[in-house]
């Protein structure tokens, strides 16, 4: 850590000087997690010098990493990191939000609905739910359809947060209990399918990398929002110091409103991209998401106590997430592992958060 | 009444159900003026300060700022007017750094867009840096997050807030109660740096020795109302006679029906 020094006397104005990064020390986290999966995979006697994310030998793609490898680990994040970047700014704005599986799991139903195929190979589609002329839509409508219908359940979220003054895990709590519920109604439990093609490019196009490069747009455009625009500083303010925010001037409550939605809005496209890819819509669909999403942020270094945390961190966190999923699954061992691994990280994480805070608060 | 007159309140009064928080408190505060005001816990300081600055409406009585009469909705309204307050419990987000909290909810933009505009973060950086230089504030990094700083830094950017947004009144409520000695002195040397830039202040202390170095004048509350009204630059007015009228033992002829 680069300390400065803090006597009365000290005159430096120096503009430029920054401390270090907490980002970094998720990204040495992220490098220290791939190595010891690598020494792992020459170490073990049954792996016969494996390597996780190199490919010295065959060398298929011209390259000396194992691009498969490298796309299964970011595209089996890229979904729920979608729902994590809503979720970074909701818990820095000092919220959490436990409903974005259910939304998911709603919104991936009420979507689907809107993007059927009227033909499956020459026959009428047998999961029709509306009748023929909500048949073979443009691809915008399930789109616009999906949009919709996240940010009514985050709209929903943000006023009961902000204006009945409920903790906004209770708040969300409701909303994971109905929202599924909601998608269970949808249909009456039956799953929908038989998109059509368009539709389905939304998660599997550009070779299947499109959920990547989805994630990957948001995540970069969230960034942007969250340092340089004037609701970014504000949410951080709001998780920071929810008094002062106010005094500020700042409306905490329209804020909050603001925050949640934008949350369900990401929830939505989430379902959009994993509707698609899956090229089907499930009312179970998205279970778990919404811890999974705020454990990468967790992970990424964002503070569950609120006004700390960055889209870098939570885009590093879901790396981290997927190098694990991938990691063990290339060491051959059993998923329970995974999961308890999993856990293990995300105690340690908001153990090392709490750390640090209490380091911060007894250097000032 | 001369125009050099920045703040005048005429029987300002404010009740709270059945409590009689502040009665009748004609006050006037001139440009350039320092002046303190004291008084025992719950004689009414914080709640005079409440209603100048918008944080409570007042029961009756006007409120005069800058030759106009005033009605302040809000904390905000006030501050836009141009009365900037250093509040007790320091209204700052740790986690943000010295120019964001300065420009807090008044942010400067390059491009407007609701709230999604952009930050113009240089522009912002260079006026906190302006505003630090004038009040003779030392910060080592102003990019440093508040939560690394120091008591008296802390205190001290709530401080340069007023020298940022050219404010034409300062209201400081006990601004060194938590502070060390070395740190209460930076303060103290920020509030005379006010005073030479002819910048009016109302502070609100406990402190005899800072109040008699600092100010003009002391305005004493004692239950609710103004019970003294002291020239202590220009009459021989030691600190036991302020003590005598903070508690009672003497009340200034004026303001008899205090007693």
């Amino acid at each position: 850590m680069s300390e400065t020094s803090h006597g009365i006397g000290g005159l430096s104005f120096d503009a430029k000087k920054r401390a270090w990064p907490n980002e970094m020390n998720v990204f040495i986290a992220l490098i220290a997690i791939i190595v010891i999966f690598e020494i792992l995979g020459q170490v073990l006697p049954y792996m016969k010098g494996q390597s996780l994310l190199f490919d010295f030998n065959t060398n298929r793609d011209g390259t000396i990493l194992n691009m498969v490898r490298l796309k299964i680990i970011i595209l089996q994040v890229s979904i729920i990191g979608i729902i994590a970047i809503g979720s970074t700014q909701v818990i820095i704005s000092g919220g959490i939000d436990l409903s974005p599986g259910s939304i998911v799991g709603l919104t991936a139903m009420v979507a689907m609905s809107f993007a059927q195929t009227a033909l499956v190979n020459g026959n009428p589609n047998p999961k029709a739910i509306f009748g023929e002329a909500w048949m073979d839509l443009p691809v915008i409508v399930p789109i616009v359809v999906a949009i919709a219908v996240g940010t009514f359940a985050g709209l929903v979220n943000g006023l009961l947060v902000a204006y009945t003054r409920i903790p906004p895990f209770i708040a969300t709590l409701g909303m994971m209990v109905a929202a599924r519920g909601a998608a269970k109604w949808w249909s009456k439990g039956q799953p929908i399918s038989f998109p059509t093609e368009p539709f389905g490019a939304i998660g599997n196009g550009m070779s299947g990398w499109s959920p990547v490069v989805i994630f990957i747009g948001l995540a970069i455009l969230f960034h942007f929002i969250l340092k340089y625009t004037v609701y970014g500083k504000h949410t951080y303010a709001i998780g920071s110091n929810e008094d002062a925010a106010r005094m500020s001037g700042i409306k905490v409550d329209r804020h909050k409103v603001l925050v949640y939605t934008i949350a369900g809005i990401l929830a939505g496209l989430s379902a959009l991209v994993l509707a698609s890819k899956n090229l089907t819509a499930q009312a179970g669909m998205g279970v778990m998401y919404e811890l999974d999403a705020i454990a990468m942020t967790v992970i990424g270094g964002v503070s569950l106590a609120g006004g700390r945390g960055s889209i870098v961190g939570t885009v590093l966190g879901a790396l981290i997430f997927g190098v694990i999923i991938s990691g063990f699954t290339y060491l051959r061992l059993d998923a329970y592992y995974q999961e308890m691994v999993k856990g293990i990280i995300i105690v340690a994480a908001v153990v090392l958060d709490q750390w640090r805070r209490q380091r911060a608060a007894a250097r000032a | 009444m001369t125009n050099d007159i920045i703040l005048e309140t005429r029987n300002l009064t404010k009740h709270y159900g059945g409590v009689h928080a502040l009665q009748g408190a004609n006050f006037t505060l001139r440009k350039g003026e320092h002046v303190a005001i004291m008084g025992d816990n719950g004689a009414g300081k914080s709640t005079f300060v409440r209603q100048i600055t918008g944080v409570e409406q007042r029961t009756r009585g006007d409120v005069i700022f800058d030759g106009k009469p005033v009605f302040f909705e809000n904390p905000m309204d006030a501050r836009n007017a141009g009365i900037e307050t250093v509040f007790q419990t320091l209204a700052l987000a740790d986690q943000l750094d010295v120019p964001d909290n300065l420009f807090l909810g008044r942010e400067l933009v390059k491009f407007k867009f609701g709230p999604f505009s952009i930050l113009d973060y240089k522009a912002m950086r260079e006026r906190t840096m302006g505003a630090l230089e004038k009040t003779g504030v030392k910060i080592p990094n102003i990019r440093g997050t508040i939560e690394r700083m120091s008591g008296g830094q802390r205190q001290c950017v709530a401080i340069a807030r007023t020298a940022t947004f050219h404010s034409k009144l300062t209201i400081m409520d006990e601004p060194t109660a938590a502070l060390g000695v070395q740190e209460t002195a930076q303060v103290e040397n920020i509030i005379r740096t006010l005073k030479e830039a002819g910048e009016p202040l109302i502070l609100i202390s406990h402190n005899m020795r800072q109040v008699m170095d600092l100010c003009d004048r002391i305005v004493v509350f004692r239950r609710g109302r103004i019970c003294a009204n002291l020239d202590i630059k220009n009459n021989d007015i030691t600190g036991e006679d302020v003590v005598a009228y903070i508690t009672g033992a003497k009340t200034q002829p004026e303001y008899a029906d205090a007693a």
